[in-house]
């Protein structure tokens, strides 16, 4: 019932706060091991603490979401009016879904309690009594893990009524979902979790802190995230703040994945590396003899990079004054602001890595399977949009390209984005939109020429 | 009706093998809903599922009536999410993860030595919509693939039954089959 995790030592540039129990040997997921690790100790604080404190503490901590909007979480806690005699909810989003993406399923499986510490201080903070976890079915051991760590801080009055004597109630309750990516979206979620196909909802008036989960305030948080709100009461908002960079708090885990020597999920301050730090000297480099083509730097929806590519940025000089400079592609600093200022973004954190033997076409059309599979049908842009794109894609990988395909595919996608309720019509766009962008050259040749090689690596059906 | 009627015999209705037990665990499970019942609908189907195998027109009907819903209301439910299936599959369910990072790591080759040990055609694919995913003639196995099962890090893997497993090589399948057996 309850695992042990072996990790590997941390990398001299690795900072353990979310994994750092996990990281000890003989660590479980049980309560006692928990309370034996200093568990429960920021809630004990939290409860001496005006709620407003606490959210204070997250706005000065810096918080960010780690879910892949990177909203910062204090100032998503402050939309919830906390004396509006309305019935609150949290709904932490356990769904990971998003290809590259591995971080959540650990910390389900391995220290669920960090999770629900934070969780009763989020409810405690925001005048919440009821909080939902949502685990997508997939981790059927980590409903039970959780849910047992639920059972066994209810049993010892961490959880549920009357909670350490304060007067606080605050129930919880695992939720498993049913095998679709698009719940991982906050407002399908809610749609979920009421028992209902998961279409999304459109923003606004459909805001989860106006109208959220039963059409109340609610917060839905990524379970990283509510796992830093523990974390951040002990350590103190400054000394987390610190550990990252300005707006973007403490750590951060990377998931590595693809073409490289030692993939697997890094929890580093924010900022703390580059990508040819991250590849090279974290994750052991390239497998021998390769080299880099590729990277999708923060799950599969997030912009690729080419490698070699130069971009210019604007950064301040030593008199302050905006200056252009060129950035190479390997220098380019994991965190939100740097990767969004060249056009991509950190999201889930799923870095994604693709060597030279890697045909651009192919994963292309593997992510275009995706979207076309997991498109919840709503929005007629997204649900026919995202199946032609596949289409198209698998056609040519079969030989049957044609000339105007790169065109046609880049039409389709710029006629999804931002056309749809959700998001995930430019999740589905940003892979062939940039995909075309950065590797003009090998859509053009297998559109003319057919696939390079029939390489028993396609894509299939 | 006269004994000697030809009649089919009855259908089987797995609401007709609802226990008291298992109506026990369902009403505690309605509980975790205090607001609205009608969220306990995945959990509902979940439970029905694991325990009969599939969800029949009367398991649709038990719980929709349970909740107060319209049968449509769980139906919707069921061919719109993957997870569940309105048909038997097999006993032991491999589901082989198909995006990208397993791709890369040779979850393709992976699924088809999957489908050769147990039997079941590569070619046949599973479409959703509650059907069933391809299943072995002996009905032990099903294989399907899956979208990504977030363990991209241990590519390529497959969930078979509530196991994970992780860094599979194609030639480790006849035996990783072997244990399911």
């Amino acid at each position: 019932m309850t695992p042990t995790f072996t990790m590997p030592p941390p990398h001299p540039k690795e900072r353990r706060i979310i994994f750092e129990n996990i990281s000890k040997p003989g660590y479980d997921a049980s309560l006692e091991t928990y309370l034996a690790h200093g568990g429960y100790e920021s809630l004990k604080k939290a409860l001496t603490m005006k709620p407003v404190e606490i959210i204070d503490t997250m706005k000065a901590a810096n918080l960010r979401g780690r879910g892949g909007a990177g909203f910062p979480c204090g100032a998503k806690w402050s939309f919830i009016k906390y004396d509006d005699g309305k019935p609150h909810y949290i709904v932490v989003n356990g769904d990971e879904s998003e290809p590259g993406t591995f971080k959540d399923r650990y910390v389900l499986h391995y220290d669920p309690h960090q999770l629900i510490e934070g969780l009763v201080i989020s409810a405690y903070a925001t005048n919440t009594h009821l909080c939902y976890i949502y685990i997508r079915c997939e981790f059927p051991d980590a409903a039970k893990i959780v849910w047992n760590a639920i059972k066994e801080a209810r049993a010892k009055g961490l959880v549920g009524n009357n909670i350490l004597g304060s007067g606080f109630d605050c129930d919880i309750y695992v939720h498993q979902g049913a095998g679709a990516y698009i719940c991982g979206e906050e407002t399908s979620l809610l749609e979920s979790l009421e028992g209902k196909r998961p279409y999304p909802r459109i923003k606004p008036p459909y805001f989860p802190a106006v109208l959220g989960l039963y059409m109340k305030p609610t917060i839905v948080n990524n379970v990283e995230t509510i796992c830093h709100v523990t974390h951040i009461l002990r350590i103190g908002a400054e000394e987390y703040a610190k550990m990252g960079t300005p707006g973007d708090g403490g750590t951060r885990t990377m998931c590595v994945s693809g073409d490289v020597v030692k993939p697997g999920f890094y929890e580093l301050p924010a900022g703390a590396v580059t990508l040819g730090e991250l590849i090279n000297d974290i994750c052991g480099g390239l497998k021998p003899g390769r080299t880099l083509k590729a990277v999708i730097p923060g799950g599969s929806s997030a912009k690729v990079l080419r490698a070699g590519e130069v971009f210019k940025t604007k950064v301040k000089d030593a008199d302050g004054q905006m200056v252009e400079k060129e950035l190479a592609m390997l220098d380019i600093v994991m965190d939100a602001s740097s990767l969004a200022a060249v056009g991509t973004m950190v999201g889930s954190g799923g870095v994604m890595v693709m060597d030279d033997t890697r045909d651009m076409v192919w994963a292309l059309n593997n992510l275009n399977q995706f979207y076309a599979h997991e498109s919840c049908g709503q929005c007629t842009p997204c649900r026919e949009g995202s199946l032609w794109m596949s289409k198209i894609t698998t056609r040519m990988l079969d030989g049957g390209g044609r000339e105007a395909d790169p065109k046609a595919l880049l039409n389709v996608a710029d006629n999804i984005a931002g056309r749809t309720v959700c998001a995930f019509g430019e999740a589905c766009s940003w892979p062939t939109q940039s995909f075309l962008a950065k590797f003009p050259e090998e859509f053009a040749d297998v559109a003319k020429n057919g696939p390079a090689q029939a390489n028993g690596t396609r894509g299939g059906h | 009706m006269s004994a000697t009627t030809a009649v089919s015999p009855p259908a089987t209705r797995q609401a007709d093998a609802v226990t008291p037990a298992f109506e026990a665990e369902i009403d505690e499970i309605v509980t975790h809903y205090p607001v609205s019942k009608r969220s306990a609908s995945l959990p509902l189907l979940h439970y029905w599922q694991n325990h009969f195998g599939h969800v029949d027109d009367s398991g649709l009907e038990w719980i929709a009536a349970k909740l107060g819903l319209q049968p449509v209301n769980i139906y919707e439910l069921v061919t719109f999410y993957p997870w569940f299936r309105r048909e038997a599959a097999g006993k032991t369910i491999i589901r082989v993860c198909r995006t990208l990072a397993c791709a890369m790591a040779g979850s393709y080759d992976v699924r088809e030595k999957f489908c050769q040990a147990t039997g079941i055609d590569p070619h046949h694919h599973h479409h959703g919509f509650g059907i069933a995913p391809p299943t072995s003639e002996d009905g032990k196995f099903s294989v399907e693939f899956v979208e990504c099962l977030a363990s991209c890090g241990s590519a390529p893997v497959a969930l078979i039954n509530d196991t994970l497993h992780e860094n599979i090589k194609a030639e480790q399948v006849p035996a990783i089959v072997e244990q399911y057996k």
